[in-house]
């Protein structure tokens, strides 16, 4: 059996920890103002939604 | 000391520090603050009444297209960003941002906003903005930039369309107005970067970057200047000679046009030391008021036409 000690593999610094989380963070506001914009502009444009004029 | 030892090359997995104000400074926000002024008077300029909402959403879409656009610029031309005074501080040369995020994240942001613009508002408006964007990076940056000293003249085309793509956004076509809107942004940006690059001519050569004074030197480049200038004050006059913008954008146009031709002349007319740098800084701010202020004229009349009606009916 092996009985070593698992690698530790990467170790995140507290600033490259910090960062990861900002842009996380930053990633998911993006995507859920995606999903407001959608959502408003399918209640603005109504049952037009899907008439897109070339 | 073993080679090994003083090799250089590093394994380690390369962990991101990049911030968020990072990430939007890949985006240019300078050069996408001009370009939602003047897709904002494409917009308020086109006929028709469009929901806020949809005006909202396409200069949202128009400008992180255009922010996309020059963090893959910033992605391809990060080994000449880190040669020039002017973009040494940029994230890639600082060592910030690592290429390929710089590429993913202008990718995404690339596909993201012509999608959105296509499926939210309409899809000429999202093919153009797509087609500003293969001309600034394919076309402009990776095509022409270290090729010829006319690769701010064509590729002055990507930064002159977004008043065409915003125009589409509310009208669903392209009209006369649009294009004159184009023609005026597209014979601005050859004066307004050859009065840069006349005085950051050190900086381009540096990075290999055959822009007009290193190529032709600075004479050539204070002749085409000036002859550039004059065609930009004359289109951008035409406008209102055609009866497509009124008189008051007419005397604008005319004021505004004599600041830059005297100040090209004053390029022009200084060769030499000190006075021509300083004729040369002179010409490159005054063409930015220039361009701001002319859309700004079209923006107040529109706005003021708008509140009048208001009022009064």
């Amino acid at each position: 059996m092996d009985d070593k000690e698992p690698l530790p593999g990467v170790i995140l610094t507290e600033k490259q920890k910090r960062r990861r989380r900002e842009r996380s963070i930053a990633i998911a506001l993006a995507l859920g103002a995606l999903v407001v914009l959608f959502f408003v502009v399918t209640l603005v444009k109504g049952p037009a939604v899907l008439i897109r004029p070339m | 000391m073993s080679i090994v030892e003083n090799s250089s090359i590093d394994l380690a997995p390369a962990i991101s520090e990049a911030g968020v104000a990072d990430f939007f400074a890949l985006l240019k926000p300078r050069v996408m603050s001009l370009v939602i002024f003047t897709a904002l008077v494409g917009l308020v300029l086109a006929p028709g009444h469009m929901h806020p909402v949809l005006a909202l959403t396409a200069l949202l879409c128009i400008s992180v297209g255009a922010g996309a656009a020059g963090a893959l610029n910033m992605w391809y031309e990060s080994d000449i960003d880190a040669l020039m005074t002017r973009t040494v501080r940029r994230p890639i040369p600082q060592g910030r941002v690592a290429p390929r995020e710089a590429l993913a994240y202008g990718v995404v942001l690339s596909l993201f906003s012509v999608a959105t613009l296509g499926i939210l508002v309409n899809w000429l408006a999202g093919a153009l903005l797509a087609f500003t964007i293969f001309f600034y990076v394919v076309i402009y940056t990776i095509g022409l930039k270290r090729r010829t000293a006319q690769n701010i003249v064509i590729g002055g085309a990507a930064g002159a369309l977004p008043p065409v793509v915003a125009w589409a956004a509310a009208t669903g076509t392209v009209a006369v107005e649009p294009i004159l809107l184009f023609l005026i942004i597209f014979f601005w940006t050859p004066p307004h970067f050859w009065a840069l690059a006349l005085f950051r001519a050190d900086d381009y050569a540096r990075a290999g970057v055959p822009m007009l004074p290193v190529v032709a030197g600075p004479d050539a480049t204070r002749l085409q200047i000036l002859l550039y200038t004059v065609v930009l004050v004359a289109v951008a006059i035409a406008p209102w000679a055609l009866g497509y913008f009124d008189a008051v954008y007419g005397a604008a146009s005319l004021v505004l046009g004599a600041g830059m031709l005297w100040l090209a002349v004053e390029v022009y007319r200084h060769r030499e030391g000190q006075p021509a740098l300083s004729a040369a800084r002179r010409l490159f701010g005054f063409s930015i008021l220039y361009l701001f202020a002319l859309f700004a004229t079209l923006l107040a009349e529109v706005v003021i036409s708008t509140l009048a009606a208001l009022f009064v009916g």
